[in-house]
């Protein structure tokens, strides 16, 4: 171990390893690198030695075991984690910004008292210290920021990071906790999956998005007219959903549904960083918003500041008489 | 001797019947008319006369459960043509609806939003203060930021939420602006100040919300010194004309068409060409039916050569509601969700039957209304949504052409 | 239950952010305030749970902006007591704020404590987690939905994942949790109701002394987003735009 070390929080979804886990291990590298360090990759349940090949990208690769880590408990994941960096002592702990990730992140800081930032989108080594770029107020805003105490933690933007598939020397360490991990106060229940026969809009190629600007449930029809003009479907940020006018199936965004589709028309949707992490690969982005400084523009390749609404019936007439 | 059953919608009934609005509710003789001529009744599971039965009989939670509730326009026709002179719209409507949200019961979301958007911002928008004044960028004629800079003005302008922010309304506020500097009268507004005047929120029925506006406006205006208020939107003028006053705020208003009606003889002399086309006038419910000003928008639009005014079968106290007005700008989902029609669109039917190439109006809601309604029924191209403003910026050369 | 839900304030972003002279923090003169989104779904939660079984909610805010205002809201909502504390210039960051919060808290011996998972402006973590550190009570974050479970003293919780999918979880009180929403919207109350609490409500005022800490990140400076890799912008009216958008559609061969 070296004061250099860097620390990668791995997280199993669905039982393959998160996107946000192969970001970090890139971002990782660079850093270990500047301060002759390595990058260890840690990973919880008691098979995550499986999930090894996939965290190649790591020099070495700690399998924490213990019956409490098999599902998600805030407290057993805490101590298990606290106990790694307390032996391996790493510069600073990379954990994903997602719903674990914010949970354990600030948790970690607190016991600790280490320095924290979240919305990481760029790590640099400046001497001794941690030089980082966060993003906030809704993406509007980056703050740089330097953080000197050891370790830092560090909670991403999901899709800051390009993961570069560089392999690493990748050695796995089967450990256990020193004490078998007590259960805590929260415990894990049960998973609530997304009731099925509705779209599935992740296997769409063409998508009219809408938000806060669609204003009415009314006019969500108009969005139906253009998606079906276009052979695909409406799917909707957070806040539509919340107000139960589509489901949550239809909700793209970090607690939605990531979508890669060939169009994604954003319609008076802001762009907040939670939209964002859901959408941004997509193949072609237009967006429309009356406010010129939202942040869905910097991610768009085309934008108007027209009002959704009035865009929305001229679109689909525009289509229509390209068609016939 | 009969025993009268007294309930809470009766109590509520006698209580509006005592504050001197209208004649008492409980003196509805049920005869009908209101349900008969209400555009929307055939869609309300309780038009006007069955909500005044039903109140009254003991059956206030259904009536103020019910969706018909959000349903009111506040077209009028009811109360014009109510024998008993009860004030339909502008008083029962709104009190039940207050009566409703008391309860806790949600006005419907859309509804909501623009509560919250007035009483975070003072615009029905949800538009920052700071852009209020975003329509005069680039104008060619100065305006008078009297927030900025106060004085002594013979008109205080009072825009409007739609007017100040809605890039198709801000054209017709430019216009007026370029109309009220030719006519060399000294006027100004209140900048990035104004608020909105609430007539909407008294019909809706957030009579709270009213008040916190009759306040702030109070603050505002009582700092100005003005000769009289000028606004563009109807409603505000009613609300200004008869409700204000009830708080003890009154100033003397005036709707624009009643006020550039009063100087046709300045006008004239302005006019730089004909405007040729039929025009068909829509009479606003608040300043037409409500109010009974019918003729000074008539006189406007015939002062300018070509306009060959034509009038549509349902014209002024019969003209048929844009939909607008009530919390209609934000309860089109609701309504037709209960079966109901969007009225704008059949107001355009009846406008494009008279052969009019232009339908005149004079309120900021009903030109986003018609304009939508044109564009479902397929007339673009044949028939142009206008302000009278623009038709005669149109003939004096004063305005920006709309595509 | 006794409940306490943290309500702060933020910068309301649909006014354009300024960074002040230093060039290293917001310049929160010229902004406005709003209640923090997430907040206002952690409050109508709790008033949702007392409406179910029957809880004290208990609300603590910064005394800051307009804060008056939505502690008003919050009392005509249902909330039972409110308490503020004063505070001397601008409110601090989160884990500052959070030792301020849990100090007014821990008096009231709440069984749950709501506060919303995050805060725009925001750059270390969130109050949430910080403050069931300072007050050492377990903590889960991104929660939508709370109820009572059928084991006494405990609840249960919903916490969000991606996918739509959600996790529920059985929290063994007291507990602090960050709310990312209600089961539904925040409630809409009507002004009067709020003017009828401007005048019947007495706020408790409760001061709270803590040592300052030395503070562990330093903010270098504040910069907006580079406009570098902005959207080709389309400009006229909607129907030009829309006729725009068809052609770049079709040029693609995405019309069919």
């Amino acid at each position: 171990m070296s004061a250099q070390d860097i620390l990668v929080l791995a997280e199993i979804q669905r039982d393959a390893l998160a996107d946000s886990t192969l970001e970090l291990l890139a971002a990782a590298r660079g850093l270990a690198k500047a301060g002759g360090g390595q990058v260890l990759a840690l990973v919880f349940s008691p098979d995550g030695a499986r999930h090894a090949p996939s965290l190649s990208a790591a020099d070495r690769i700690i399998a924490v075991d213990d019956p409490q880590l098999t599902a998600y408990s805030p407290e057993p994941f805490l101590a298990a984690l606290q106990e790694i960096i307390a032996s391996e002592k790493p510069r600073a702990v990379l954990i994903g910004g997602t719903s674990i990730g914010w949970d354990l992140g600030p948790l970690l800081a607190a016991r600790l008292g280490a320095p924290l930032v979240t919305g990481c989108k760029a790590i640099e080594a400046d001497g001794d210290a941690l030089r980082v770029t966060a993003s906030f107020c809704g993406g509007k805003m980056l703050a740089e920021v330097r953080a000197k105490a050891s370790p830092a933690i560090l909670v991403a933007l999901p899709g800051s990071f390009r993961p570069d598939g560089e392999a690493g020397k990748a050695v796995v360490e089967q450990r256990k906790p020193a004490a078998p991990l007590s259960a805590g106060a929260i415990a894990f229940d049960d998973w609530i999956l997304p009731q099925a026969g509705d779209v599935d809009i992740t296997q769409q190629d063409m998508l009219v998005a809408v938000g806060r600007g669609i204003q009415q449930k009314d006019n969500l029809e108009l969005a139906e007219e253009l998606a079906q003009t276009l052979g695909g479907a409406v799917c909707a940020s957070r806040p539509v959903v919340d107000q139960g006018w589509l489901p949550p199936t239809r909700q793209v965004g970090k607690s939605g549904m990531t979508v890669k589709p060939k169009l994604y028309l954003a319609l008076g949707i802001s762009g907040a960083p939670e939209h964002q992490e859901g959408m941004k690969a997509a193949d072609l982005i237009i967006a429309v918003n009356t406010d010129p400084k939202a942040p869905i523009f910097d991610i768009a390749h085309y934008g108007a500041e027209v009002d959704a609404l009035d865009l929305l019936p001229a679109l689909t007439a525009a289509l229509q008489a390209k068609k016939g | 001797m009969a025993t009268v059953q007294t309930s809470k919608g009766a109590d509520l009934l006698e209580r509006l019947g005592k504050n001197g609005d209208g004649k008492p509710p409980l003196g509805c003789m049920q005869c009908g008319l209101c349900a008969a001529s209400c555009p929307l009744g055939q869609a309300m599971e309780f038009p006007p006369r069955k909500l005044i039965l039903q109140a009254e009989s003991g059956n206030l939670e259904k009536v103020l459960a019910s969706p018909s509730l959000w349903m009111c326009v506040a077209c009028y026709a009811c109360s014009k043509r109510c024998p008993r002179g009860i004030e339909l719209a502008d008083v029962l409507w709104p009190a039940l609806r207050d009566a409703a949200m008391q309860q806790g019961i949600q006005p419907p979301a859309e509804l909501q939003e623009t509560f919250q958007n007035i009483f975070k911002y003072g615009n029905t928008l949800g538009r920052s203060p700071r852009q209020r004044m975003d329509w005069t960028k680039d104008l060619d004629v100065r305006v008078l930021d009297l927030s900025k800079e106060t004085r002594p003005v013979e008109v205080l302008l009072l825009v409007g939420c739609y007017p100040s922010y809605y890039p198709r309304n801000q054209v017709v506020a430019r216009a007026f602006a370029r109309l009220l500097t030719q006519l060399g009268i000294t006027w100004g507004v209140l900048g990035a100040q104004e608020k909105a005047i609430g007539e909407c929120d008294r019909m809706f029925g957030e009579e709270g919300l009213f008040e916190t506006l009759v306040e702030a406006n109070r603050k505002l205006l009582d700092k100005q010194d003005f000769r009289k208020l000028v606004v563009l939107d109807p409603h505000a003028f009613r609300a200004l004309q008869k409700y204000y006053p009830r708080f003890g705020v009154w100033y003397p208003v005036q709707h624009y068409t009643t006020f550039l009606a009063e100087r046709l003889e300045q006008l004239k002399p302005l006019i730089a060409k004909p405007v040729e086309a039929a025009v068909t006038y829509h009479d606003n419910c608040c300043a037409g039916r409500r109010c009974g000003y019918f003729d000074p928008p008539r006189n406007l639009l015939q002062l300018v050569p070509g306009v060959k005014l034509v009038e549509m079968a349902c014209n002024r106290d019969n003209a048929l509601c844009c939909g607008g007005g009530g919390g209609g700008m934000w309860l089109d989902a609701h309504i037709v969700a209960q079966g109901g029609q969007r009225l704008s669109d059949q107001r355009v039917a009846q406008a494009a039957e008279t052969g009019a190439e232009i339908l005149a109006v004079s309120c900021p809601y009903e030109l986003a209304r018609f304009e939508d309604a044109v564009k479902v029924a397929g007339l673009e191209g044949r028939l142009k949504v206008r302000d009278i403003i623009e038709v005669l910026a149109e003939c004096m050369d004063l305005g920006e052409r709309n595509a | 239950m006794n409940i306490a839900v943290v309500i702060r304030q933020v910068p309301d972003l649909i006014e354009p952010l300024e960074i002040d002279a230093s060039g290293s923090a917001l310049d929160l003169d010229s902004a406005s305030f709003i209640v923090n989104e997430s907040d206002d779904h952690a409050l109508e939660q709790a008033i949702l749970l007392k409406e179910a079984g029957g809880a004290t909610v208990n609300v603590v805010a910064l005394d800051f902006g307009n804060v008056d205002d939505t502690l008003y809201a919050a009392s005509a909502k249902g909330a039972d007591r409110i308490f503020k504390i004063p505070l001397d210039g601008l409110p601090p960051p989160p884990r500052a704020a959070a030792a301020l919060f849990a100090e007014a808290i821990k008096p009231l011996q709440a069984d749950l404590v709501l506060v919303g998972v995050q805060a725009h402006d925001e750059l270390d973590g969130g109050v949430s987690p910080f403050l069931a550190a300072a007050m050492n009570l377990p903590y889960v974050g991104v929660i939508r939905g709370v109820k009572a479970a059928s084991e006494p003293g405990t609840i249960s919780v919903c916490k969000e994942f991606p996918g739509a999918v959600m996790a529920r979880l059985k929290v063994k009180l007291p507990a602090v949790l960050g709310i990312l929403g209600a089961e539904q919207p925040p409630r809409y109350v009507p002004v009067s109701r709020i003017r009828a609490a401007m005048k019947s409500t007495q706020f408790e005022e409760r001061s709270v002394a803590t040592s300052p800490s030395e503070p562990l990140l330093s903010v270098c400076r504040l910069y907006p987003p580079a406009s570098g890799s902005r959207a080709e912008m389309l400009s006229g009216s909607e129907t030009e735009v829309a006729a725009r958008i068809a052609e770049i559609l079709a040029q693609k061969g995405m019309v069919k």
